[in-house]
């Protein structure tokens, strides 16, 4: 399969990727590692008439601790953030949510960065970001800005970046508390079926779900239900309370709404909760 | 657009579409044919190169997106004199391929996999093995294989 014709630019800064998105606006996507927007261009779904390739921008791959802040430059491949010694040391959920996606192949080229602008509901990323009440730092023609995690998803593949900026960072507290994941997927490298993260945090205890609506979402009344006192088991029995996963054929919403009870309880547990 | 990079060690300089696929280029640009396209949509491993090292499924960059950068297809694994290396090797001695439509891909991965982790465990190969699929379902010799090509690099240290 061969995408449409398109121009392509390999940008060689943030500002000139800037200046190329105001130039070309809505015509014009950003290129980082290429494995969430070219399985879309090769199938059409998605037709841009340019790229502009950021995916060289080495001043944007790095992991680094500042002020109580475990901070990643939107270039860095999900390998390097797996096996990063800050991010396993002082946010080890991060790591192991970046060695969970795909496969090897997919770790080495994907992007924190281009996986998480993309905004698919069934990423697995997004997930330890509202878990762990993180943050994205996004750069544009104005400067830059940084945007609540919750505020960042917007609906079905539509996130809170106007077309001239670019995500530059992606940071969560420093979180050491024990955690779960839990992931189902008919093959290893495949998208989640339905997903849950639990992270205790110094806020109490994070959950999050995976695939269970147009956007990645807090599993808010499970959160609410053990901040009030309820066990693990009982408060997992909400885990979707509030949820609108879609079928398809993988599963039924009947099926889907199940399995994130499963994976929530089972998330818990791993998390000592 | 003209892209430039090394394959095998040799420099590589074509005129290319933007659109055109890193395995495409190796195939039918540079003429490299070893490298398989199996399923096309980032699954199935065949299409598995090492760019700058790592392993990568080509069917999923652009080859403009390599432009500059190192890319070794399993034509480039051979010694010099013809000899295989371990990992190819290890195929040969385990039986680590049935069709052998996988096999480039499979090679590729581990010989990835062995650099990042030079003593892998069974656990590890098989969890390294993820992004490649054998339609034969012949995972048993290709683990075999990459356990045994893990000793023979270990033997040659």
């Amino acid at each position: 399969m061969i995408p449409a014709s398109f121009d392509y630019v390999r940008a060689e800064s943030v500002d000139e990727a800037i200046g190329l998105l105001s130039e070309h606006g809505d015509d014009a996507k950003l290129l980082a590692g290429g494995h969430s927007l070219l399985p879309l261009m090769k199938l059409r779904l998605a037709q841009p008439a340019m790229l502009i390739d950021i995916g060289h921008l080495r001043e944007l791959s790095y992991v680094k601790e500042e002020k109580g802040y475990v901070c990643v430059g939107a270039l860095t491949r999900h390998h390097d953030l797996a096996n990063s010694l800050v991010a396993r040391a002082s946010a080890p959920v991060l790591a192991h949510v970046a060695g969970q996606i795909g496969d090897p192949q997919v770790r080495h080229r994907g992007t924190i960065g281009g996986s998480i602008a993309h905004g698919d509901p069934a990423s697995d990323l997004p997930a330890a970001l509202l878990a762990l009440g993180g943050s994205l730092v996004v750069q544009g023609p104005n400067g830059i800005r940084e945007i609540d995690a919750n505020d960042f998803f917007l609906s079905f593949f539509e996130v809170a970046l106007t077309p001239e900026e670019v995500l530059i960072e992606v940071r969560v507290p420093r979180s050491e508390g024990q955690w779960g994941f839990e992931k189902l997927t008919k093959r290893a490298m495949d998208w989640a079926i339905v997903g849950a993260l639990a992270v205790r945090t110094s806020n109490g205890v994070g959950v999050a779900l995976i695939n269970m609506g147009p956007v990645p979402m807090h599993a808010r009344a499970v959160e609410a239900a053990l901040a009030s006192g309820a066990n693990a088991s009982d408060a997992a029995q909400h885990a979707a309370e509030g949820t609108e996963p879609s079928a398809d054929f993988n599963g039924s919403v009947a099926y889907r709404r199940h399995v994130a009870k499963v994976l929530v309880g089972r998330a818990l547990k791993t998390a000592g909760v | 657009m003209k892209v430039a990079m090394t394959v095998n060690g040799t420099l590589e300089s074509h005129d290319v579409e933007a659109r055109t696929l890193l395995v495409d280029y190796l195939r039918n640009v540079v003429g490299l044919t070893g490298t398989n396209i199996g399923c096309d949509t980032t699954s199935c491993g065949a299409c598995t190169v090492l760019l700058n090292g790592q392993s990568v499924k080509s069917c999923t960059v652009l080859a403009a997106q390599a432009a500059g950068d190192d890319i070794t297809t399993i034509e480039g694994l051979a010694l010099e004199d013809g000899r295989l290396n371990p990992v190819q090797q290890a195929f040969q001695e385990c039986h680590g391929l049935q069709c052998g439509y996988c096999t480039p891909g499979m090679v590729m991965a581990i010989t990835s996999l062995l650099t990042e982790n030079p003593h892998p465990t069974e656990e590890d190969v098989r969890v390294g093995l993820e992004g490649n699929l054998c339609r034969c379902a012949g995972y048993h010799n290709i683990v075999a294989s990459a356990l045994a090509a893990s000793g023979v690099v270990e033997m040659h240290q």
